[in-house]
């Protein structure tokens, strides 16, 4: 008895153990398995601890419960801030999410190289002022003129999708651009179109009619403030438009898009009829362009050719890009991420604070929390100082100019980079392009090296954006632009909210 | 069930330029039948089944489905005729999810328009759940493996022989007739090949699919064909059941050439 007692209490543990192991090989496959395969990319994923918790949950909330969130937040604004100012902005960046959301449709689930996109958004504006303004004398009323706009737009683009109707990739994106600039030579000679004046070239139309609906006008000002009315309008019309397309995705249609940018092949050959997609993506896609064209034409009174050019499609992609392709979330956050750096960065004041945020930003975001950090903050922050001493030393009209920033940012700045009353002509030249070298020259070298080089690029970046890239914001603002699509580009290239993307396995 | 022709290939000819892939083919695939075309590589085989899928069209010739011809017709409309293939090299649609992949191929014998959609009509509903239960029970038919968690993870985290097996499952997905499996055993492990073997039976004991499929493993050819086709530079040199191709001299010096050296 006690012998058996014995050796069961010998055995029970080993048993428990074995038992462990077992029950332990049945949940987590063995490696090399499939299942084991197919359980790495969650596990990759999943992140422990208390911000992975709180990413589970905040995946778990639905889409509309975001939406309805962000809208709110979005109509708070104008009660928040009594500015036209912010109002005017809120609006125009609703807009651009409007062009998101549809330029979304034809490259993000369509997977189509829609270059001219922006053509659209200008077919949308002009129709609009046609329909409504003294240009033809035609003053249709808005729930009528924007809902032909739409049409005019849809049909668009089919007619520029049937000519490419089995172009690909780079080839439908030449015909596209074509299509783009073969619109801006037509509206800008609009005003003799065989001696009659058609949209009124260069000059544009100027007598675009507001909003309006039963005799009566929605003003775009109201005591001489922006009309708040014009963003709730636009902001209604973003919800709209948000669902229905989302709807859509989550459809047979949205999938077939979505195959059809997988593998047009295999997915003709399960029974989709790829052609025909394409040209509904490109249809949604002008769609969306053109009201959201009509919206801006009767919000400024006026169109004219040079709004629809090659910046504001440039713009348009960043913000898909940036954002996500694919996903409607990510490219909204895009069009605000964009649409406020690009107001920001007008003003010099502001710009100098987000230039100096990003920087520490990018450097927090590669080196982490980290000694090297430190080491690279002190280096930059003496570095600078000495060369300030040195330069102030030689001729103090080197370090007398104030830098056009401002604020407390620019009086500290004033003590430690060099701005020269009036630099010489070919400093600014030398010393942008000595910083595009340098930066280049950084992505290829390596460790210590480029922690030691890392300092006098930095002290360097600074000089150049006192001094060559802060007196000209309007072209300053697209070079940051730039910048930061490339270094998102790097460390997510499937955009802030964008899915992993898998091309070849 | 067996004895109606459901597919008929009459004097094929496919030639790109001067070179000719296939010429003359005459083939048939009987309703319930599972048929294996073999053949060394560059024999005209996945030409054979681009032909059929509409991929190209003929040059000379004619295809019939159900009695129908179907040649030049577009690939999306011989699909929803009833003939669906797999890849001899995969094309899924890795970025969409498993269960996706599969709801995606129910779009020909679907309805529902964008407007339908946008305004979540009651029918659009019941279809949207027809479509979803449709692609649960194709995966289904694979047991465990597709099953569960797999269904939202997207298709590139799935491992090869999962892969080609929910290809079957999204080409099954259309609906078909008749099924066109382009090496479904390439790259499989014995235990997989095995596995795949047995399947393409329950394919047509269950799911009452009549099938023609390309494969280079004998050992599958011999463990599901009806009967086995072979070519050689586009052309038909034997047909029959297994035993009486694999013997037969043309088959075996379009494998092995004419060296001498093939023996027993």
């Amino acid at each position: 008895m006690d012998d058996r007692l014995e050796s069961d209490a010998l055995t029970r543990p080993v048993e428990g153990a074995a038992e462990a192991t077992a029950s332990e090989g049945a949940t987590s496959p063995a490696v090399g398995r499939d299942e084991w395969v197919a359980r790495h990319g969650e596990r990759v994923v999943r992140r422990s601890g208390r911000i992975g918790a709180a990413e589970q949950r905040l995946r778990a909330v639905p889409w509309w419960a975001w939406l309805v969130l962000f809208t709110a937040l979005v109509s708070l604004l104008p009660v928040v801030f009594e500015s036209g100012y912010v109002r005017r902005v809120s609006f125009d960046i609703v807009l651009y999410m409007l062009l998101a959301l549809g330029l979304n449709v034809v490259v993000g689930w369509g997977g189509l190289l829609d270059l001219g996109y922006v053509a659209f958004y200008g077919v949308g504006a002009y129709g609009y002022a046609a329909l409504a303004s003294d240009q033809f004398d035609v003053h249709l009323p808005s729930y009528l003129a924007i809902p032909i706009v739409v049409v005019i737009g849809a049909i668009a683009g089919l007619l520029v999708g049937l000519p490419s109707w089995r172009l690909v990739g780079d080839y439908l994106a030449i015909v596209t651009l074509f299509f783009f600039q073969a619109f801006i030579v037509f509206v800008s000679n609009s005003d003799d179109v065989s001696g009659h004046d058609l949209f009124g070239g260069a000059s544009g139309i100027s007598t675009v009619d507001p909003l309006n609906a039963f005799g009566r006008e929605l003003p775009v000002a109201h005591l001489g403030i922006f009309s708040v009315a014009y963003l709730y309008v636009a902001l209604a019309v973003f919800v709209v438009v948000y669902v229905a397309l989302h709807l859509v995705n989550d459809s047979r249609t949205g999938r077939a898009w979505r195959s059809s940018r997988e593998d047009p092949l295999a997915a003709n050959l399960m029974g989709m009829p790829v052609n025909w997609l394409k040209l509904m993506a490109f249809m949604f896609g002008a769609a969306t362009a053109a009201l959201t064209g009509s919206l801006f034409a009767s919000l400024n009174g006026g169109v004219y050719p040079t709004t629809f050019a090659f910046p504001l499609l440039i713009t348009i992609y960043t913000m898909v890009i940036l954002g996500g392709a694919g996903r409607q979330a990510g490219v909204v956050l895009g069009a605000i991420v964009v649409g406020v750096l690009l107001e920001t960065l007008r003003d010099a004041n502001d710009a100098q604070y987000v230039f100096y945020a990003l920087v520490l930003l990018g450097l927090v975001g590669t080196l982490r929390l980290s000694r090297r950090l430190a080491a690279v903050l002190v280096g930059v922050a003496v570095l600078g100082y000495a060369i300030h001493l040195v330069a102030g030393a030689i001729d103090s009209a080197w370090v007398d100019g104030t830098s056009p920033g401002g604020g407390w940012l620019g009086d500290a700045l004033t003590h430690w980079t060099v701005v020269p009353t009036e630099p010489a002509g070919w400093i600014k030249p030398v010393s942008y392009v000595g910083l595009v070298a340098s930066v280049l020259l950084l992505t290829l070298v390596r460790d210590r090296l480029r922690i030691v080089l890392l300092v006098p690029v930095l002290v360097l970046a600074s000089f150049v954006w006192e001094n060559v890239m802060l007196p000209d914001p309007s072209s300053t603002r697209y070079v940051v632009l730039g910048a930061i699509l490339i270094a998102t580009m790097i460390a997510r290239p499937a955009g802030l909210l964008g899915e992993r993307r898998v091309e070849i396995v | 069930m067996t004895g109606t022709p459901l597919l008929e290939l009459e004097k094929v000819s496919m030639s790109f330029g001067g070179l000719a892939c296939v010429s003359k083919l005459d083939l048939h695939v009987d309703e319930g039948e599972i048929v294996s075309v073999i053949g060394p590589n560059g024999a005209g085989k996945t030409t054979l089944f681009n032909l059929v899928t509409g991929i190209y069209e003929p040059t000379e010739g004619d295809i019939r489905f159900a009695g129908e011809s179907i040649s030049g017709l577009e690939p999306h409309k011989i699909t929803r005729k009833g003939i669906a293939r797999t890849f001899q090299t995969l094309r899924l649609f890795l970025n969409m999810t498993v269960r996706e992949n599969v709801m995606a191929a129910a779009y020909g014998h679907t309805r529902a328009g964008v407007l339908r959609a946008m305004l979540r009509t009651p029918g659009q509903r019941r279809e949207e759940r027809e479509i979803r239960a449709l692609a649960e029970e194709r995966l289904a038919f694979f047991g465990e493996r597709l099953m569960g968690y797999r269904w939202d993870q997207p298709a590139y985290s799935l491992s090869y022989a999962n892969r080609r097996r929910l290809e079957i499952a999204r080409a099954t997905a259309t609906n078909p007739r008749l099924l066109l499996l382009d090496e479904p055993a390439a790259g499989m492990n014995p235990r997989e090949t095995q596995e795949i073997t047995e399947l393409i039976g329950q394919l047509r004991g269950e799911g009452g699919y009549t099938i023609l499929v390309i494969e280079h493993d004998m050992h599958v050819v011999e463990g599901i064909s009806d009967r086995v086709v072979a070519l050689d530079h586009g052309v038909k040199i034997a047909e029959g059941t297994f035993g009486a191709v694999a013997t037969d001299p043309r088959v075996v010096e379009a494998y092995l050439g004419t060296g001498g050296m093939a023996r027993k």
